[in-house]
């Protein structure tokens, strides 16, 4: 008889993990590339240097922040399909705010602080609009959210091209970056912020004690798991599905504002890189457990990372990455559906 | 069709639902089968009529083994079974109902199908127009239109799960006498019920299961207190009933107005006093749901005002009624009670007032341990609630109360439970009126509601009876009464019923 252990699922995750793996290396051979040499250059191009593996960490932060988010916004039996525009409103509202106070005297500690705050009230704002319209319009989280999505990239757009444009021609690379002064500080020579890094982790920590260990978490999942019973028990129903948007909100616009500070040091077109769409994918992956979040999502940013390095190194499209994730997701929900079917038969 | 049952065993998990179970049941027998909830009648229905599978044990029909993998393939082999929900297309008519589950043809030959149909019907009396929606139907001619449908698949054995939960007295008769006409031409009928008196009417054999064995058969005439015992492991006798107390007023509606789709109640006054229950009875849908809900803040009236414990709350919020000291403890326990895949800690941690941010697990452990022990509810602490059987879940559901309280209100507090459970639910319940609160509860049976209340409100299609004193009251009036009769005569009635 099987039983239902750790041991077993972690195994029946490593099936799954295979099989991506294989199913990747049949679309390699039949585009007549050497499959090995592509993972080696993925590996590499994750993991073969200092400089490499920093930026894995660079992209870690951004999708540990919004999976973090997820968890919370999951918990509540929500899909925030709009966490990736949580993320750009977070960047537009950190790029604001440095605009506003980047010529004052003010010590650049203070402005971006504020900037980070402001990038997170923002992610908050555009995650409460897809909650009130939910609670309020009766909008589906997930019409709500991916309708707002695309208002956020064409805000975004319009602010480069239009209101926030460089001097002279506006462009896609965006608008003017920040003085040196103003940017996150960096380990010497990388792109890496420890701040950043910091906040992540302290962010993925402080979801899980939400979710494990408070009443707040305690609540939340009885309402994503059953609303109505939540409402009997006592619990206000719709104001914590508010409350859920607006932690996901935070953490989304905390990765934003990231990108901005940290990364890109000004508003670009593509500021949420995706990064939203992918934590959807993590926080599923993990099922919802908060511990595991942290090294799917560094896997996936590895894979992202790595196969930077493909179209240069053996003239591949990159979203070879893309391929492999994508098989990742189907084959781990195809094999969790394959163990709850032998399990029920044992 | 002989139906034979040899050493069946079902696991679910930890739990052995059937332990070792034969049974014999030659053909033209009706085949009672007793037993408390979750003692494994349904699990071995199920096998039987292939929606799951024994772990091992063998069936045999006419002697001859056969394996049955699917409803599909159980209807196939003459086995056909009427679930205690029926199982139809309530927006569909009464004629597609039929015709699913039939195989083959592209095109339906509709008029030799209502041909069948109507023929069939006639022989057993039944009058179910195949033109009319199923919605339309009450449950008892649901069961007939079903019962039609599996006869004309080919049914020789039929099985049947609590059928006689739901329907009225007249459409019961109907159904036995269907049942003995069906089992005078040779087919095996099984009966599961845990209505020791339908049992006894009607069936030729009883088997009796407890905690997934086959504790004992008997044949007529059956030794009632004997059965009670099997099923039980031991003597049950019901609660006497108490004297109506009379409190101060708990609840206090006043020309309260109601609104539903299908009509408006309007003018309704009751003082609920401290201690008392008051039943409500009536058909489905009289409009008692909407009176119970309106009691608890969850709909509001139209018209009139709600008075709790002297404070005004017309209008107010169901949270406001819960502060206030309402609680209301809805039928669907696990739709609208209880949250599947929460433990029973994590239902009672939630149900208590908080302390601080943080749970602190162990004091939530110990509460849930002592509730459990309290409350006689099957299950370790982090058990999830859907794992526990319809009458644990109803106890679990009690032990989410809060102290004090002021009004429990309760939506078929007893649907589905053995009598262990009803009584033990019952005496749990009495425990709060002596402590002061005060009980109002929906039940369908008419027994119950007389057996338990003090004073009994009546519902026909959105009317409400003045409160009839339960004790001055018998079945036969209450059931005359939700079918809409003899109300002229509750007007002279009243008037010296009231104080």
């Amino acid at each position: 008889m099987l039983k239902n252990n750790r041991w077993i699922n972690l195994a029946f995750q490593l099936a799954a993990l295979l099989l991506a793996v294989i199913f990747t290396t049949l679309i390699l051979l039949a585009a007549g590339a050497p499959p090995l040499e592509a993972y080696k250059n993925i590996l590499m191009g994750a993991f073969g240097s200092l400089d490499n593996f920093a930026n894995v960490l660079v992209a870690w932060v951004p999708l540990l922040l919004t999976t973090a988010g997820l968890l919370i916004t999951f918990s509540a039996g929500l899909w925030n399909i709009g966490v990736e525009g949580q993320i750009m409103l977070g960047a537009i509202f950190t790029t604001w705010v440095m605009r506003l106070l980047q010529d004052t005297t003010m010590p650049p500690a203070l402005i971006l602080t504020l900037a980070i705050l402001a990038g997170m009230v923002g992610g908050a704002l555009w995650a409460m609009l897809a909650g009130a319209l939910k609670t309020f319009g009766g909008v589906n989280e997930i019409f709500g959210g991916l309708g707002l999505n695309f208002v956020a990239t064409a805000l975004t757009l319009w602010l480069i091209f239009g209101p926030w444009k460089r001097p002279g021609v506006a462009s896609m690379s965006g608008t003017v970056p920040f003085d040196d002064r103003l940017s996150l500080t960096v380990f010497t020579g990388l792109r890496l912020s420890p701040w950043a890094l910091v906040i992540a982790v302290a962010a993925i920590v402080v979801v899980y004690l939400l979710l494990q260990g408070t009443y707040f978490g305690l609540r939340l999942k009885a309402v994503g798991r059953n609303a109505r019973a939540a409402f009997l028990l006592g619990i206000p129903t719709w104001q914590y599905m508010m409350m859920s948007f607006a932690l996901c909100g935070l953490f989304a616009g905390a990765a934003g504002a990231m990108q901005v500070v940290a990364v890109y040091h000004r508003l670009i077109p593509s500021i949420s890189s995706g990064y939203g769409y992918l934590g959807l994918i993590v926080a599923m992956l993990v099922n919802y457990q908060a511990l595991w979040a942290a090294p799917v999502a560094l896997f996936y940013a590895a894979l992202n990372i790595g196969s930077i390095q493909l179209p240069i190194v053996l003239k591949l499209d990159s979203s070879l990455s893309g391929v492999l994730q994508g098989m990742l997701v189907l084959f781990v929900v195809l094999v969790e559906g394959a163990r709850q079917q032998l399990m029920k038969k044992s | 069709m002989n139906v034979e049952l040899r050493n069946i065993h079902k696991h679910f998990g930890k739990v052995h639902a059937n332990n070792d179970i034969h049974l014999n049941i030659p053909a033209g027998t009706i085949q009672g089968i007793l037993g408390e909830n979750g003692a494994g009648k349904s699990t071995l229905m199920k096998i039987l009529s292939g929606f799951i599978q024994a772990d091992s044990g063998e069936i045999l029909l006419d002697n001859q083994p056969v394996i049955i993998h699917s409803p599909a393939d159980a209807i196939h082999h003459g086995v056909g079974m009427l679930h205690q929900d029926p199982l139809d297309f309530p927006p569909m008519r009464v004629l597609d109902n039929f015709l699913l589950g039939r195989a083959g043809g592209l095109f339906p030959d509709r008029k030799t199908v209502a041909r069948d149909f109507t023929r069939l019907a006639a022989q057993f009396d039944f009058s179910l127009d195949p033109d009319s929606y199923v919605d339309s139907l009450t449950v008892g001619e649901r069961q007939q239109l079903e019962i039609l449908r599996l006869l004309w698949l080919g049914a020789r054995v039929l099985i049947l799960d609590e059928p006689t939960t739901g329907i009225s007295a007249s459409q019961k008769e109907k159904l036995f006498e269907t049942l003995r006409k069906l089992a005078g031409q040779g087919m095996s009928i099984i009966f599961v019920s845990h209505k020791l008196e339908d049992v006894e009417s009607l069936c030729g054999a009883v088997a009796v299961l407890q905690a997934g064995k086959l504790v004992g058969e008997a044949r007529p005439p059956f030794p009632t207190k004997k059965l009670v015992e099997m099923m039980f492991g031991r003597e049950i006798s019901l609660g006497a009933r108490q004297a109506a107390s009379s409190g101060r007023s708990v609840l206090e509606l006043r020309g309260v107005a109601l609104e539903d789709i299908r009509f408006q109640m309007s003018g309704i006054d009751l003082d609920v006093r401290a201690g008392e229950v008051i039943g409500l009875a009536g058909m489905e849908g009289s409009g008692q749901g909407a009176f119970i809900r309106a009691c608890a803040g969850l709909t509001r009236p139209v018209g009139g005002r709600v008075v709790l414990n002297g404070r005004d709350l017309t209008g107010k919020s169901y949270h406001v009624f819960k502060h206030g000291g309402v609680s209301f403890l809805p039928a669907s326990r696990l739709e609208e009670g209880l949250v599947p895949g929460l433990s029973l800690t994590e239902h009672f941690v939630l149900a208590e007032e908080t302390r601080g941010i943080f749970i602190d697990r162990t004091a939530g452990h110990k509460l849930a341990e002592g509730r459990i022990k309290a409350f006689n509810i099957r299950g370790t602490p982090a058990s999830p609630v859907e794992s526990l059987s319809g009458g644990n879940q109803q106890r679990a559901l009690l032990a989410l109360l809060k102290s004090p309280l002021s009004l429990v209100l309760l939506e078929h507090p007893t649907r589905g439970l053995d009598i262990e459970s009803v009584i033990y639910i019952w005496s749990k319940l009495k425990e709060r009126c002596k402590q002061g609160a005060a009980i109002v509860f929906i039940s369908s049976d008419l027994e119950e509601v007389l057996q338990y209340s003090d004073r009994v409100l009546v519902f026909f299609s959105g009317k409400v009876s003045k409160p009839l004193e339960a004790s001055k009251t018998t079945v036969e009036q209450l059931g005359n009464l939700i079918g809409g009769k003899d109300w002229e005569s509750l007007d002279l009635e009243k008037a010296h019923v009231k104080k």
